[in-house]
């Protein structure tokens, strides 16, 4: 008996932190009691995308969106909307700015401005049932690929594409398979094929997401990489800190190979290819493809010289091909559609040379001070600013935008100027940032663009491996330079030191980690100079964030005793009687804040 | 699950596509049976098990089946309102599980409203 109705539970990381699985179960429970066992089906799916709105669910077909529910919004949800057909309206979307519902997706402004291509059977499929990929037709790319084209004409497809590198490095995929091909024939030796499934940056959650919502894409990706290129063994390198989509891959993985179309005598054709899944261990350095194809090993992950090609030695010696889990995951919809398609969407031509533009779509993990955080898929040539406050939602508390940072530690922050910037690979650059994997972090006027560069270069000296001694000692003195200006001992010599510093990483570092570690602080010098400026001549800081260049006071004019502060401050440094002025003890004061959150009347002053 | 060859994966494509499409909301035609109190009171959740029974042995595979409260006529519930793509709406009145079963082979499957034990068709103006 078909199902008239289904309920589809987000089981996206985000969401499952939220106690999205018992919700399910808990709607499930609620199904039976009321008799609607055998008209409403509920499935799990994989992360639908809203995550600052989490745990969420969709009812289809009405297509009706619910948001931050509880297991005590159950009962309602299942008599009133499952029931009798009335959707809830206090359990929808309402937007920060108008407080009024929004039933349906179609009209949710942060979904009805997406392009869902990689990210097409997001919430609508049961990630652990190959039976609904199928449906969608799933793995009909492969059964092309295998029965109707050669070797040369995928590649020649893939290459008309123009899909380039999604996980940072932006290089033409098609140029990048056709070399591992011919390095194989030329060597008589079996190419490998790999997934990078590391995805290191801080704040991103693209491949994660993929692989938790349709791991079968990215399977069906490999199958007819592997075909193209000739290879019979491909792994996927996966972070440790994912164990949901571990899981789901795993499963999977088992599906496909049960079904034939994965292992041997694929689709009853006589090609033969299968994936191991290997874990990483927690070092961002394994996400660059020679540290990942070291550690797939069993070595340490270092890097090595880029100037031995990977896609010629590589993974043991052999040619070895590696692409992101995203640039995967879009193989077989070229196939299937057509390199003219896919080429529809993006910036720039790409007929002739996939280096000329940017085609396709791409997913970016928008987080930060942005209203609607969450996971997004767009297609390129979108602006900064359609993504920020049509998609995003705006910034909250109504505060002012102050810069996007893109693409993770290597990457970099665009002013308010840059806001009608299309995101594409070669603008984004051009501007002194890069589109990276994905992850797009917003700042607002509270955030310290000195302290995000010293985030970023103290991450990337834990994340340093440590082998090549610009890129060791490089970051750990440009980490003390910049910790010295947050706490109001910079010089004014720093700056130029800084450049300097910058200048022998990019030139000299064995890996992109190191070569693009001086981005963050070249991008935030070069549009927010004055911010420095006033942490190193005037030791203030701006926005109010480095605590030792801060402080706190009472505004005895002002202050009318009523005691707030007191009882918000954690450490007792504020004294007074009750309808008196207070007082705040700067010895015993942490700069935590707490109380100017805390004061409705304006006393608490930050300087 | 035996191993397919490319003739069984686009035949098991074929044969599940249409229920991914009703997921989506995609469909030829869509019943609504109405569920307010006085329609459940009145059988209409008897209605809706005839209704999809009908579905299942007729094997139809695009039709969204929907609930949604009381349509304001109480008297004559149960009701369900018909609406096939680019035809009027019809909206069936005092129905029984045997009067809807009825209603999906003449009309859904025949192409003919059974206007005796309608209504009306079209809607009614609102605003």
């Amino acid at each position: 008996m078909a199902f008239r109705s289904h309920v589809l539970v987000c089981a996206g990381t985000g969401c499952v932190s939220c106690g999205s699985f018992d919700l399910g179960s808990a709607i499930e429970r609620e199904i039976a009691r009321k008799g609607l066992a055998a008209e409403v089906q509920v499935l799990r799916t994989g992360c639908q995308g809203f995550c600052a709105a989490g745990p969420v669910l969709i009812v289809q077909p009405d297509e009706v969106f619910y948001c931050g529910l509880k297991t005590s919004d159950v009962a309602v949800l299942v008599e009133e909307h499952l029931l009798k057909g009335r959707p809830v309206a206090k359990l929808m979307y309402k937007p920060a700015a108008t407080h009024a519902p929004i039933p349906t997706l179609s009209q949710i402004p942060f979904f009805a401005k997406q392009r869902l291509v990689v990210l097409r059977n997001r919430g609508l499929i049961d990630p652990e049932q190959i039976g609904d990929y199928v449906a969608r037709d799933g793995y009909l790319a492969l059964a092309k690929a295998l029965s109707e084209m050669t070797a040369e004409q995928i590649l020649q497809e893939i290459k008309l594409s123009g899909l380039r590198g999604r996980g940072g490095g932006g290089f033409p995929a098609g140029i990048k398979w056709a070399t591992c091909r011919q390095a194989a024939i030329h060597r008589g030796v079996d190419p490998v094929i790999v997934c990078n499934a590391d995805e290191g940056d801080p704040g991103a959650f693209m491949d994660r997401s993929i692989i938790e919502s349709d791991p079968h894409a990215v399977i069906e990706g490999m199958v007819i990489g592997a075909r193209a290129i000739g290879a019979k063994q491909g792994f996927v390198y996966i972070r440790h800190e994912y164990p949901i989509a571990r899981e789901r891959l795993a499963k999977a993985l088992d599906q496909a190979r049960e079904y034939g179309l994965l292992g041997t005598g694929i689709l009853g054709t006589a090609f033969d290819f299968d994936i191991g899944v290997v874990q990483g261990a927690g070092a961002f350095v394994c996400g660059e493809s020679t540290a990942l194809m070291a550690s797939l090993e069993g070595k340490v992950g270092e890097p090595r010289a880029k100037y031995i090609h990977t896609v010629e030695y590589g993974y043991k010696n052999q040619p070895t091909n590696l692409n992101n889990v995203e640039t995967w995951a879009n193989v077989p919809l070229i196939i299937h559609r057509g390199a003219a398609w896919f080429t529809s969407m993006g910036t720039g031509d790409v007929s002739d040379n996939p280096w000329n533009g940017s085609s396709g779509t791409k997913v970016f993990s928008l987080v930060g001070k942005v209203n609607n955080t969450g996971l997004i898929e767009v297609p390129m040539g979108i602006s900064l600013r359609e993504i920020i406050f049509d998609i995003g939602g705006g910034i909250p508390n109504n505060r002012k935008f102050k810069a996007v940072q893109t693409g993770g530690p290597s990457g970099g922050c665009l002013p308010e100027t840059h806001l009608d910037m299309p995101v594409d690979f070669d603008s984004l650059t051009a501007a002194g940032s890069m589109m990276g994997s994905g992850g797009m972090i917003v700042m607002d006027d509270q955030t310290c663009m000195v302290d995000v560069a010293r985030y970023f270069i103290s991450f990337l000296t834990e994340e340093s491996c440590g082998k090549c001694t610009p890129c060791r000692e490089g970051l750990r003195c440009s980490l003390d330079v910049l910790t010295r200006i947050t706490e109001g001992k910079g010089e004014e010599a720093d700056l130029a030191l800084l450049d300097e510093m910058g200048g022998v990483m990019q030139d000299t570092c064995l890996c992109a980690l190191g070569t693009s570690a001086p981005n963050p602080v070249v991008s935030t010098v070069r549009y927010f100079r004055d911010e420095y400026v006033a942490h190193i001549r005037d030791h203030t800081c701006p926005a109010g964030v480095c605590k030792a260049l801060i402080t706190y006071s009472i505004d005895q004019a002002t202050c009318d005793g009523c005691h707030a502060c007191v009882t918000a401050c954690p450490n007792g440094a504020i004294t007074g009687q009750v309808k008196y002025p207070h007082l705040l003890d700067q010895g015993l004061c942490i700069k935590c804040g707490a109380c100017l959150d805390a004061c409705k009347r304006d006393a608490v002053l930050r300087a | 699950m035996p191993r397919l060859t490319i003739d069984d994966l686009k035949q098991l494509r074929d044969r599940t596509a249409s229920t991914l499409a009703l997921r989506a909301g995609v469909s030829r035609a869509r019943v609504t049976v109405h569920m307010g109190t006085c329609g459940i009171a009145a059988g209409a959740r008897d209605v809706m098990a005839a209704l999809l029974a009908a579905i299942e042995q007729q094997g139809l595979t695009d039709v969204v089946v929907t609930t949604s409260g009381c349509a304001g006529l109480c008297s004559r519930e149960p009701m369900a309102t018909v609406e096939v793509r680019s035809e009027a709406p019809v909206k069936y009145v005092n129905l029984t599980p045997e009067k809807m079963a009825q209603v999906v082979r003449q009309h859904i499957v025949g192409g003919n409203a059974v206007m005796d034990i309608a209504l009306a068709a079209g809607c009614e103006t609102t605003g």
